[in-house]
């Protein structure tokens, strides 16, 4: 018997793309508990029980202090000891939209010391100024990224916040993630061409919207794949010919599978 | 007595208790003062001051809805409580079995599918709105999202629908009067204020409508309403004497003191900020988080919101029957130093009271504790029938919660109606409508609401099958949204609205009628069930005192009445906000809003991979327009534009129009339609170049061919009438002759052809009138709200 690949989607105050993003899993045939954030804290439940851990959207804590700052910190300070354990075991982690927030200030993204010392990367306000939720193509670009692999075409999926604009430390660690594999989505235009705005949403350097460690076993990414598993969700579903998946739900597949195989 | 004041009630005369009621902000009539001084009399002693705002509040007319439930005097005929003959007549005569709880709870529920149910509610959060935008629609998205949770034994939210009326983006300043502010300082304010609760929360707002005249620039309308989902078992909820009452969520402050008696006077300079709430998102959504937990393991009887009146509002209609003792010292306080008083009327924020059973507190306590939320238990429900506060030991009211309920008297208003008469149009026909038609697509009403749709998330949940916006370049303006709750399932949801208050102008019973149609048929046009829709009624209107003012407000609810029963549309929840009114403090006139009925309505659809969306799909369909054009150009946009108001409002023939809808779902069902848009502001000729845009095709239309009465000659007033009850439609050649033998019998004719990138209309001696680049007229629309 086949054994049945285990998710941790943690939730927190604020969280609010749970319901999809389980189901995504779900849908890929996983077994997926929804856990809050304190549960681990209190030792209760223990990540190692888990191949893959998926860190949400939404706004955990309300973005006070910066966004995803504060669910970061509980994970650095509380829960860094069991998360290393698992990071090293080489076990998959998610973070879409504030959960690639709360990722890169952890440390656990870009990844450069395997636990970052400092924060190399951000995720800073939308070019736009303001909030906003559209559709974008994406380009995957990562040949080494577990959530991607085999994925030839463009994926269009949808954005929504307010800060996405991925910036770097300074330009030998946009060199670093470039040259070693670890941007996983561009934004692009339909054709696959440079993208402006609003193809670029949010103004990210060299239109960059999703980044994997050096290993390739922890992916963040602004866009929610969880959003389209299913042709009717994509926005022009009634005029347009579309195999009845959505492009998101390859990322899901291709963990569960990774998980199944390897984990 | 340490906590509270004695108010000296029994010795005092008429004009004391007048002014005892208005300098407490109390907003209490004479009658109703003196039903409280006979109170007082029997029971031998002066109220407490506490005892006195708890009456204030409940007997408030927004939580007591008196003009509606009173008696009424209209034009000599009597009208014992205008709701129960109108509104809720209609949904007990249709008696519809999906209809499971109506006009009781937070919110009206229907059945959904076999295991579970959908409630919905709107509000209006106008008067805080007024003075502080971001706050104001902020907590009103919060209090109406509380609401949901609130209703039954818990709900949990799955879309927000938000409807604003403003002042013309440009209103001089030097109209504006003194104390309010700028119509665009609201709009900003107000966006970003729903824009932050409802992504916050995570609840796709997915439909909505922004109106402006200048009827709204000293005095906003701002409605907020939510859906929820809940499980079969949990809709409704009955208290037990004995269980505890928990407060769950937020702190108490000062924040929203007197909000629910200060919505029912008039706004002026010098109203308080203090009657605004504060509002925190995300406690709120730790309070869903925890109840609904709570609620999947029947750990309590009974649960509301604390809205408008607080814990007095919140613990009083629990307690009406079993009656409850409360401690008020054990309430936990933002910070020291309010009075019990204010405690038990603050509407401070993301709050929510429970009854217990004692067995259970244990458990759910632990819940709470588990979600990082505060709950305490600050008294019991009693089965004494009194409702008894307490700070400490001691006692600062008891009162007899029959006489907090029913203790008021009636209202006995008079309402004289007056048929309105406007100058008669009178400007020639133009050779060429293109100007007129951008004219049209540039009124903010019309224009392009993406700047406000991208800013807030209609998409999480997962379930967004149709959109706000759509189309080719996903832009186009959508009918309603629809949503899959259940992600496992194709059952969805599908929310709409109907609001047009310049129609108000000639007869709020027309209004009513025509809102009533509009909800329906943008249901009906993304392929609704019409025997599946239910609706909502939220009137906005000025003082019922005045006689005029009354008048419409009572015509706008016989046509509710009417129009609901041929339309086979229950009611399931509504809501007044009256005294919509603002004091100039230069001239002393009050300026009152026009009178304003939003009817949202929402239906369950069967399978969403029937829906259909309105952009244009495919080069060489055939265009029909189903239903008949009158000449009814009163209220129109263009006429606003050419300077009138014009006199033949839109009419409904609801028999008719019930037909119609059925076929139109059959046509939907039978897969016969690839695009749908409704005609509503600027008639034909807007929905054509909306649904031309969207789709990135033009089309070629003959007026020759519209259906239409023979009093109606002109080519404008064809293109451009707001009659009801009409769709465009878009059937592909190969079709065609099925759907035409479909709709034998009906008003539908093929009026044109899907081609090239220009709209052009011939006019009905075949010259064409109107010739324009589909992107021309796109960018008409999209320019004004572009970013504004």
């Amino acid at each position: 018997m086949k054994k049945k690949v285990k998710v941790i989607v943690i939730r927190t105050a604020g969280t609010n793309c749970d319901y999809e993003t389980v189901t995504a899993f779900k849908l890929c045939g996983a077994e997926v508990d929804l856990v809050h954030i304190n549960r681990l804290l209190e030792k209760e439940i223990n990540v190692m029980d888990y191949q893959i851990l998926a860190i949400p959207g939404g706004f955990s804590y309300g973005d006070d202090v910066a966004s995803g700052k504060i669910l970061a910190n509980e994970i650095q300070y509380r829960l860094m000891e069991s998360i290393s354990k698992y990071v090293a075991a080489k076990r998959l982690i998610i973070g879409i939209c504030n959960g690639f927030q709360v990722l890169v200030k952890t440390g656990l993204l870009p990844g450069i010391d395997g636990i970052d010392k400092k924060e190399y990367t951000t995720l800073f306000n939308n070019d736009s100024g303001k909030f906003e939720d559209r559709w974008v193509h994406l380009k995957s670009t990562s040949k080494k990224c577990v959530f991607t692999k085999g994925i030839k075409n463009l994926s269009y999926l949808p954005v929504a916040h307010g800060e996405g604009k991925f910036l770097t430390l300074d330009k030998k660690i946009l060199d670093f993630i470039k040259n070693n594999d670890m941007v996983v989505f561009k934004y692009v235009n339909a054709n696959g061409g440079r993208a402006v705005y609003p193809e670029n949403p949010n103004g990210s350097v060299e239109a960059i919207a999703g980044i994997c460690n050096p290993g390739g076993n922890i992916l963040g990414m602004m866009p929610h794949p969880e959003r389209f598993v299913n042709r009717y969700t994509h926005p022009r579903w009634t005029r347009v010919t579309l195999p009845e998946e959505g492009d998101g739900l390859a990322l899901f597949r291709n963990a569960v599978e990774f998980a199944k195989k390897n984990l | 007595m340490k906590n509270v004041k004695i108010i000296e009630l029994l010795k005092a005369e008429d004009k004391k208790l007048l002014e005892i009621s208005r300098k407490g902000l109390l907003s209490l009539t004479l009658a109703e003062m003196k039903a409280v001084k006979n109170y007082f009399k029997k029971k031998k002693r002066n109220p407490t001051d506490i005892e006195l705002e708890t009456i204030a509040q409940t007997w408030s007319e927004h939580c007591k809805h008196k003009t509606f439930r009173g008696i009424i005097n209209y034009n000599g005929k009597k009208i014992d409580n205008l709701l129960k003959q109108t509104v809720i007549k209609a949904t007990n005569q249709l008696n519809k079995p999906w209809c499971v709880s109506v006009f009781t709870d937070n919110a009206g529920i229907i059945k959904f599918d076999k295991e579970n149910c959908v409630a919905f509610k709107v509000e209006t959060h106008n008067h805080p709105s007024a003075i502080e935008p971001y706050g104001g629609a902020g907590t009103g998205t919060g209090g109406v999202i509380r609401d949901i949770l609130g209703v039954g034994l818990g709900a949990k939210p799955i879309m927000n629908t938000d409807v604003f009326c403003f002042g013309p983006l440009d209103f001089p300043e030097e109209k504006m009067i003194e104390g309010t502010l700028h119509p665009g300082r609201i709009f900003k304010g107000v966006v970003a204020g729903v824009r932050d609760y409802g992504n916050r929360m995570g609840i796709p707002t997915a439909n909505g409508a922004v109106i402006f005249d200048e009827g709204y620039a000293s005095n906003p309308l701002v409605y907020c309403g939510t859906v929820g989902i809940m499980p079969n078992k949990d809709c409704f909820k009955k208290v037990k004497p004995g269980d505890f009452v928990v407060s769950l969520g937020g702190k108490t402050g000062r924040d929203g003191i007197h909000g629910a008696t200060f919505s029912s006077i008039a706004l002026d300079k010098d109203t308080e900020v203090s009657a605004v709430q504060i509002g925190n998102p995300i406690m709120e959504k730790k309070v869903q988080d925890a109840l609904l937990q709570a609620r999947d393991l029947g750990l309590y009887d009974a649960m509301t919101d604390c809205g408008a009146g607080g814990y007095s509002s919140a613990v009083g209609e629990m307690a009406e029957e079993t009656g409850a003792r409360i401690y008020l010292d054990r309430v936990p306080l933002k910070y020291p130093g309010l009075t019990p008083w204010e405690i038990w009327v603050s509407e401070a924020q993301e709050r929510m009271v429970f009854a217990v059973p004692p067995a259970k507190l244990t458990e759910i306590m632990k819940i709470f504790e588990r979600e990082n939320v505060e709950a305490v238990v600050i008294g019991e429900f009693s089965g004494t029938g009194r409702l008894e506060l307490f700070f400490g030991k001691e006692r600062l009211a008891d009162l007899d919660m029959k006489f907090i309920h029913d203790g008021g008297p009636r209202f006995e208003l008079t309402a004289v109606w007056k048929d309105k008469n406007f100058p008669a149009p009178d400007f020639l026909c133009p050779l060429d409508l293109g100007n007129s038609l951008e004219k049209i697509l540039s009124d903010l009403s019309v224009a392009s609401k993406e700047w406000i749709i991208r800013q807030y998330d209609h998409e999480v949940q997962g379930g967004s099958v149709i959109k706000p916006l759509q189309g080719v370049t996903n832009d186009g303006p959508g009918d309603a949204a629809v949503t899959r709750p259940v992600l496992t399932s194709f059952k969805g949801v599908a929310i709409a609205n109907g609001i047009n208050p310049r129609y108000g102008l000639l007869d709020p019973y027309w209004m009513a009628a025509s809102n009533i149609d509009e909800a329906v048929r943008n249901i009906i046009a993304v392929g609704g069930d019409p025997d599946k829709i239910a609706i909502l009624d939220n009137f906005c209107w000025g003082s019922p005192n005045k006689p005029e003012e009354l008048a419409g407000l009572v015509r706008a609810s016989l046509a509710c009445y009417d129009i609901a029963m041929a339309y086979g549309t229950p009611f399931i929840s509504g809501k007044d906000s009256l005294n919509n009114e603002y004091a100039d403090s230069k001239t002393g006139k009050k300026v009152a809003i026009p009178g304003t009925l939003l009817i949202s309505s929402i239906c369950i659809v069967e399978d969403i991979r029937s829906c259909v969306t309105m952009d244009f799909k495919k080069e060489g369909s055939l265009i029909y327009l189903v239903g008949e054009t009158f000449n009814e150009m009163g209220g129109s946009v263009y006429l606003k534009n050419n300077g009138y108001t014009g006199n033949t409002v839109p009419k409904v023939n609801a028999v008719q129009a019930k037909k119609l809808f059925d076929r139109m779902f059959k046509a939907m069902q039978q897969g016969l339609v690839r695009a749908c848009h409704d005609c509503s502001e600027g008639g034909l000729g807007v929905a054509l170049a909306e649904m031309a845009f969207a789709g990135g095709l033009g089309a070629n239309v003959y007026l020759d061919k519209v259906i239409k009465a023979p009093d109606l000659k002109r080519d404008d007033f064809i293109l451009f009438s707001e009659s009801n009850t009409r769709f465009v439609v878009e059937i592909e050649k190969k079709n065609s002759r099925k759907f035409e033998t479909l709709f034998k019998n009906f008003a539908a004719a093929n009026i044109g052809t899907i081609n090239g990138e220009r709209l052009i209309v011939h006019g009905e001696d075949g010259r064409v009138i109107l010739s324009e680049d589909i992107n021309k007229l796109k960018e008409a629309w999209q320019r004004p709200l572009r970013n504004p």
